[in-house]
C-alpha cells in the first residue's frame, strides 16, 4: 500500500466521528452551540473592512491605502499625462534598462521611454532581468479594499518581472479597479476557470520586513519601490 | 525529571531574570498589538469572521481525505508531482532523493516551519548540500546556528547590535546600527543565491482543494523569488493546511495578515498552480509538493483536540501569551512554541516527554481569545494534563490530591487544618525562604498570607448560635 | 431570595472579610443567606493538575450539597468558573451530568450576581481612594465578564477608577503553577504589579482573591505601598 493510501486510511479512520462545531467554548458554559451555516460566497464582504458603494469611494480608498503602504499611486486623465509622468520618473530614477512585456499599456510605455527592454514574455535570461532598473507591467486588477495589485504570469509578464527588479511600475486602467478581495478572486476564477496560470499574486505595497527589532524596512528582497499609474 | 523538563526549567529560570530580554520582547510585541488592534478594528465584524474561519477549517479538517485527494488530483493535472510522507524520515528521503537526482549544488529556502519540524536543513547539509535561508529572520538565526525564536518573527530576540556583530563576524561587513543597512546586506547576499540556486524549497500556508493550488503568504518577496528563479520548486506542507475553496482565501489572507502581523494583508500572497506552463518564460520547470503526516493523523483521531489542526500558524497565540513573553521561544525546546506548540507537541512527539509544556501555563485563555480560527487552546492544555495523568499519574501528586480530598470532605479535619495553619505560621518566619521551608517555591519571592484569627466558617458558626 | 453562598477554602482561611462583606451586603439587600459548612473546596487544584478522578471525589459532595440551591453565589471568579463552566465537563458522561448542568445555570460569581441578577442596586457604598481593577482570567474569559465589576465600582462614592495597561493580563498565579514554575509566576506578577503601580492607584481591586493573594505576596515582599482588596470589601465600605 502506498503512503498515500496509508495516510488516507489513517485520516478516514480518525474521522469516523465528527468533531464538535467550533466556537462552543466561547459560550461560557451552558448555551447551545449554533449549527454551522454554510459559508455562502459573498458573506465575507459583510465582515471584511468596508469599501463604500461608489467607484469614487474605491479610488479614494485605494489612494488612502497606497499612502499607508508607501505605494506611489497616481491617477491620470489622459495618455499624454501618463507618458509625461513616466518619462519624468525614468529621468528621476535614472533608468538605463527596463524589463517589460507586450500589452496595450506597456507597449506605449516602452515606446515612450525608448530604453533597452528585456521582454519577459519571450524566452529570456534571468541575469538580463537582474540588470534592469525597473519592471514595468500591467495587472489583472487593482483592489481598493487593501490597496493591492493582482498579477498573474499571463497579465504581468511572468513570475519574476514584478519582483526581481528594484522598482515595479504597474500600468492599469480605471476600469480594472475592483472594490474588494472577493471581487478580485471572483475575477480570477471567471477569467481562468479551468486553465489557471501557474502563478498569481496579490501584491500589497513594496517589499518589506520587520524582522530586525520590528523596525519597518522597505525593499527586503522584492522591489523597494512600487508605483501604480492608473489611467 | 526528564531532560526536556530540566531544559525548560533551566532556560525559563534564566530568561525570567533577564530583564533586557523581557524588555526587548515586550517592546517588539507592543508594536504588534497597536498594528493588530488597528487592523482588527477595520473589520466590519471581526468575531463573525473568526467564526466563519473556524467553521471553514472545521469543514476542511473533518473532510480532510476528500479535500486532500481533490487538491492532489488538481495540482497533479498541471504537471506537479505530489508525494505523500507518513513520517519525517520519509519526507527527508523524498527531498534528498530529488536533490540528488538533480545534482543540486545550491539550495535556497523560504520560511518552512515543517522543514524545521523534520530537521530538513541538517539532513541536507549532512548529505553535502548547501542550504541558504532567504527570509531575513531565518537567515540571521541560521548564521547563529539557532532555531527560530518565533515562527513569524524568527529573530525577534535579537538587537540591531547583535545582528551587526553577527554580520561582521560571518560576512565581514562593516558595523552599523541601521536596520535598513543590515537588511540591504542580506538583500545583496541573497541576490547571488537566488540566481545561482538549482532548487527552491518553500512551505505553504494554504492548499486550495478546489483549484489545486498552494498559497504562500510573506512580506519580503523571498518566497516569490525562491519559487520563480530555481529550476526546481519543492513545497513541503502539513496535510492539515487544506482549504476547501478558492474564495476561502479572501477570508483567510486578511485573517492571517491581521492576526499574524497586524497587516490588512501581507505584502505578497501568491498562488502556485504548478510548474511553468507553455507560454510562460520563467518559473520552475519542475514542481514537487510533499504532503507531510508526521503524527497529524494521530491528532486528527483525538476528537476533543482535532481543532488544533485548524491552526494557520499565524503566531497570534504566542504574541499574547504571558508565559511566552517572559521566557521566549527557545525555552520551549521544540519547533512549535507558545500555546499551539504546547497543545500539539505531546501529540507529535509524545505526551509523557512533553506534558510539561501544558503544565507551564496559568490557563489564562488569552491564546484562545486571540486565535483567528477559534481553537480551544487553553482548554486543550488542560486536556493534555488530564490525558498525561490518565496514562501515567505522578504518584506523589496523586497521594497529595487524595489527602486533600479527605481534608475537604471532612469538616472536622478541615477545622483542625485552620488550627494547624495558625500553629505552623508561628514557626514559619524561622525557615521562610530557606531550603527547609516547604513553601519555598512561593516564599522565595513572595510573602504568604496569614491564616485569619477567625476564618469565615468560624464566623458563620458563631453567628448561627 | 434564598442565596446559597460558597466561600472557597483560601478565602475562608485567609480572607474571611471577603465572605463577611458578601453576607452583609446580601442581607442588607433583604436576601436570606445560607452557607453550608461541609462545602470547602470546588476541586479545581486537582482538576487543573489533570487528576479528574480525585477532583470528582471532592466535587461530588459539593454538587450533592449545592444542587438544590435556589441560586448559588461564589466568592471567587476562579471557583465560580469551576462550577459554572467546568463541572459540566468534569461530570460529562457520568450520572451527575444533569445535576452539574442544572447547577451551572444558577451559579454566579458575586460581582456578576449583583449586576446580572440583582440589577446593580445602589449599595450605599463609599470608598474614597484611587483604585485600579485587575480582571482575573477566569472571570474575564471563562465567565465572560468585564463590565460588571466596573459597573459596581461606578456606584461607589468618592472612588476613582484608573485602568491599568495590563488589566486583562494574567497575574501569574494559576494555582499550582505558582509553585511549579515559581520564577515565571513571579515574572508575570512583576509585570502586573508594575502596571498597577504606574496608575498611581492606592488599591488593586479584583473579584478573585487568589490573584490578589499572589500580587499582595509580591508587593509586600517588595515593600510597595499599594494594597490589594477584594471588590466585596470595597462595596461593603460605608464610612
Amino acid at each position: 500500500m502506498s503512503e498515500r493510501e496509508n495516510i488516507l486510511a489513517r485520516i478516514r479512520e480518525g474521522l469516523t466521528v465528527p468533531a464538535p462545531i467550533p466556537g462552543a467554548h466561547e459560550l461560557h458554559g451552558h448555551e447551545h452551540a449554533p449549527n454551522p451555516a454554510p459559508i455562502i460566497p459573498g458573506m465575507v464582504m459583510k465582515w471584511l473592512p468596508p469599501v463604500g458603494p461608489k467607484p469614487g469611494d474605491h479610488i479614494a480608498l485605494f489612494a488612502k491605502n497606497s499612502v499607508e503602504l508607501k505605494t506611489d499611486f497616481q491617477l491620470f486623465n489622459s495618455e499624454d499625462d501618463l507618458q509625461t509622468a513616466l518619462r519624468a520618473l525614468a529621468k528621476a530614477e535614472n533608468w538605463q534598462r527596463i524589463g517589460s512585456h507586450r500589452g496595450s499599456l506597456t507597449d506605449e510605455a516602452c515606446v515612450t521611454l525608448g530604453l533597452p527592454v528585456v521582454r519577459t514574455d519571450e524566452p529570456y535570461e534571468m541575469p538580463q532581468l537582474e540588470s534592469c532598473d525597473v519592471g514595468i507591467s500591467e495587472c489583472e486588477a487593482l483592489i481598493a479594499q487593501t490597496g493591492s495589485i493582482l498579477v498573474t504570469t499571463r497579465s504581468s509578464g511572468g513570475r519574476a518581472l514584478s519582483v526581481l527588479p528594484p522598482h515595479h511600475v504597474v500600468l492599469a486602467r480605471r476600469d480594472q479597479l475592483l472594490p474588494d478581495l472577493p471581487a478580485g478572486f471572483a475575477l480570477l476564477k471567471s477569467k481562468y476557470a479551468d486553465d489557471f496560470p501557474s502563478f498569481m499574486s496579490l501584491i500589497t505595497g513594496p517589499s518589506r520586513t520587520g524582522d530586525i527589532e520590528r523596525i519597518l524596512v522597505l525593499g527586503a528582497h522584492g522591489p523597494k519601490k512600487l508605483t501604480v499609474f492608473c489611467i | 525529571m526528564n531532560l526536556n523538563v530540566l531544559q525548560f526549567k533551566t532556560d525559563s529560570e534564566r530568561l525570567t531574570h533577564d530583564l533586557g530580554h523581557r524588555d526587548r520582547i515586550q517592546s517588539a510585541l507592543n508594536k504588534y498589538y497597536v498594528a493588530r488592534d488597528d487592523k482588527k478594528a477595520r473589520f466590519q465584524d471581526w468575531q463573525a469572521a473568526r467564526q466563519a474561519a473556524a467553521e471553514t477549517k472545521w469543514d476542511a479538517v473533518n473532510h480532510l481525505d476528500k479535500y486532500l485527494v481533490e487538491f492532489a488530483e488538481k495540482i497533479e493535472a498541471r504537471g506537479t508531482k505530489v508525494h505523500w510522507a507518513s513520517t519525517a524520515e520519509q519526507a527527508r528521503q523524498i527531498i534528498l532523493g530529488i536533490v540528488k537526482e538533480k545534482n543540486a549544488r545550491r539550495i535556497i529556502k523560504s520560511k518552512v516551519m515543517t522543514g524545521e519540524e523534520i530537521h530538513l536543513n541538517d539532513a541536507l547539509e549532512k548529505a553535502g548540500f548547501s542550504v541558504v535561508e532567504s527570509d531575513l529572520g531565518e537567515y540571521i538565526v541560521q548564521l547563529r546556528h539557532e532555531a527560530p525564536y518565533h515562527f513569524v518573527f524568527p529573530a525577534m530576540h535579537l538587537s540591531r547590535g547583535e545582528i551587526s556583530d553577527l554580520f561582521e563576524k560571518e560576512l565581514g561587513t562593516a558595523q552599523t546600527d541601521s536596520a535598513e543597512e543590515l537588511t540591504m546586506i542580506a538583500r545583496r547576499v541573497m541576490r547571488d543565491q537566488y540566481l545561482a540556486a538549482d532548487i527552491g524549497i518553500s512551505g505553504a500556508n494554504f492548499a486550495v482543494a478546489e483549484t489545486g493550488m498552494i498559497s504562500i503568504t510573506e512580506n519580503e518577496g523571498n518566497a516569490r523569488l525562491t519559487c520563480a528563479l530555481p529550476k526546481v520548486h519543492i513545497a513541503l506542507m502539513g496535510i492539515e493546511k487544506v482549504l476547501p475553496r478558492f474564495e476561502d482565501l479572501t477570508l483567510f489572507l486578511p485573517m492571517l495578515g491581521t492576526a499574524g502581523a497586524g497587516q490588512a494583508v501581507t505584502c505578497y500572497n501568491s498562488m502556485y498552480a504548478g510548474p511553468r506552463q507553455r507560454g510562460e518564460n520563467d518559473g520552475p520547470e519542475e514542481m514537487h509538493v510533499i504532503l507531510l503526516d508526521n503524527k497529524r493523523t494521530h491528532l486528527l483521531a483525538d476528537i476533543e483536540q482535532r481543532d488544533a489542526l485548524h491552526c494557520i500558524r499565524c503566531g497570534a497565540c504566542l504574541n499574547v501569551c504571558p508565559i511566552y513573553k517572559n521566557v521566549g521561544g527557545h525555552t520551549y525546546g521544540t519547533t512549535y512554541q507558545g500555546p499551539i506548540g504546547s497543545v500539539i507537541t505531546p501529540h507529535l512527539r509524545g505526551i509523557q516527554e512533553w506534558k510539561h509544556l501544558s503544565s507551564a501555563s496559568t490557563l489564562c485563555g488569552a491564546c484562545t481569545e486571540a486565535c483567528p480560527v477559534k481553537i480551544n487552546l487553553h482548554h486543550h492544555l488542560l486536556h493534555n494534563r488530564r490525558n498525561a495523568v490518565a496514562q501515567k499519574p505522578v504518584w506523589w501528586e496523586k497521594i497529595a490530591f487524595e489527602l486533600t480530598a479527605i481534608l475537604f470532605n471532612n469538616p472536622l479535619i478541615y477545622r483542625l487544618a485552620a488550627w494547624g495553619g495558625r500553629f505552623g505560621q508561628l514557626f514559619h518566619p524561622l525557615i521562610k525562604g530557606s531550603l527547609l521551608d516547604p513553601a519555598r517555591a512561593w516564599t522565595k519571592t513572595r510573602d504568604l498570607p496569614d491564616v485569619a484569627p477567625q476564618t469565615f466558617k468560624e464566623y458563620w458558626r458563631a453567628r448561627q448560635k | 431570595m434564598k442565596v446559597t453562598l460558597f466561600v472557597p477554602c483560601f478565602v475562608d482561611m485567609c480572607y474571611p472579610g471577603v465572605g463577611v462583606s458578601i453576607v452583609e451586603i446580601l442581607e442588607r439587600l433583604g436576601h436570606e443567606v445560607e452557607c453550608p459548612e461541609e462545602v470547602a473546596c470546588c476541586g479545581q487544584p486537582a482538576f487543573n493538575s489533570g487528576y479528574w478522578d480525585e477532583a470528582r471525589k471532592v466535587a461530588i459532595p459539593v454538587l450533592e450539597r449545592l444542587k438544590n440551591a435556589e441560586v448559588l453565589v461564589i466568592a471567587s471568579g476562579s471557583c465560580g468558573a469551576m462550577l459554572k463552566v467546568f463541572y459540566p465537563e468534569l461530570f460529562a458522561n457520568t450520572p451527575h451530568s444533569d445535576d452539574a448542568i442544572a447547577l451551572a445555570e444558577k451559579t454566579y460569581e458575586f460581582a456578576d450576581f449583583l449586576v446580572t441578577k440583582l440589577g446593580n442596586p445602589d449599595l450605599g457604598a463609599r470608598f474614597p481612594a484611587r483604585v485600579t481593577f485587575h480582571d482575573g482570567c477566569h472571570g474575564l474569559r471563562e465567565l465572560g465578564k468585564k463590565k460588571e465589576p466596573r459597573q459596581l465600582l461606578s456606584q461607589v462614592r468618592d472612588l476613582e477608577l484608573i485602568e491599568m495597561g495590563e488589566a486583562e493580563t494574567c497575574c501569574g498565579f494559576g494555582g499550582t503553577f505558582s509553585a511549579k514554575f515559581p520564577m515565571i509566576s513571579t515574572a508575570m506578577g512583576e509585570v502586573k504589579c508594575a502596571s498597577a503601580i504606574e496608575t498611581g492607584a492606592d488599591y488593586i481591586i479584583s473579584n478573585d482573591s487568589s490573584c490578589l493573594m499572589h500580587m499582595q505576596g509580591l508587593l509586600s515582599r517588595q515593600g510597595e505601598p499599594i494594597r490589594t482588596l477584594h471588590i466585596a470589601e470595597v462595596l461593603n465600605s460605608r464610612a
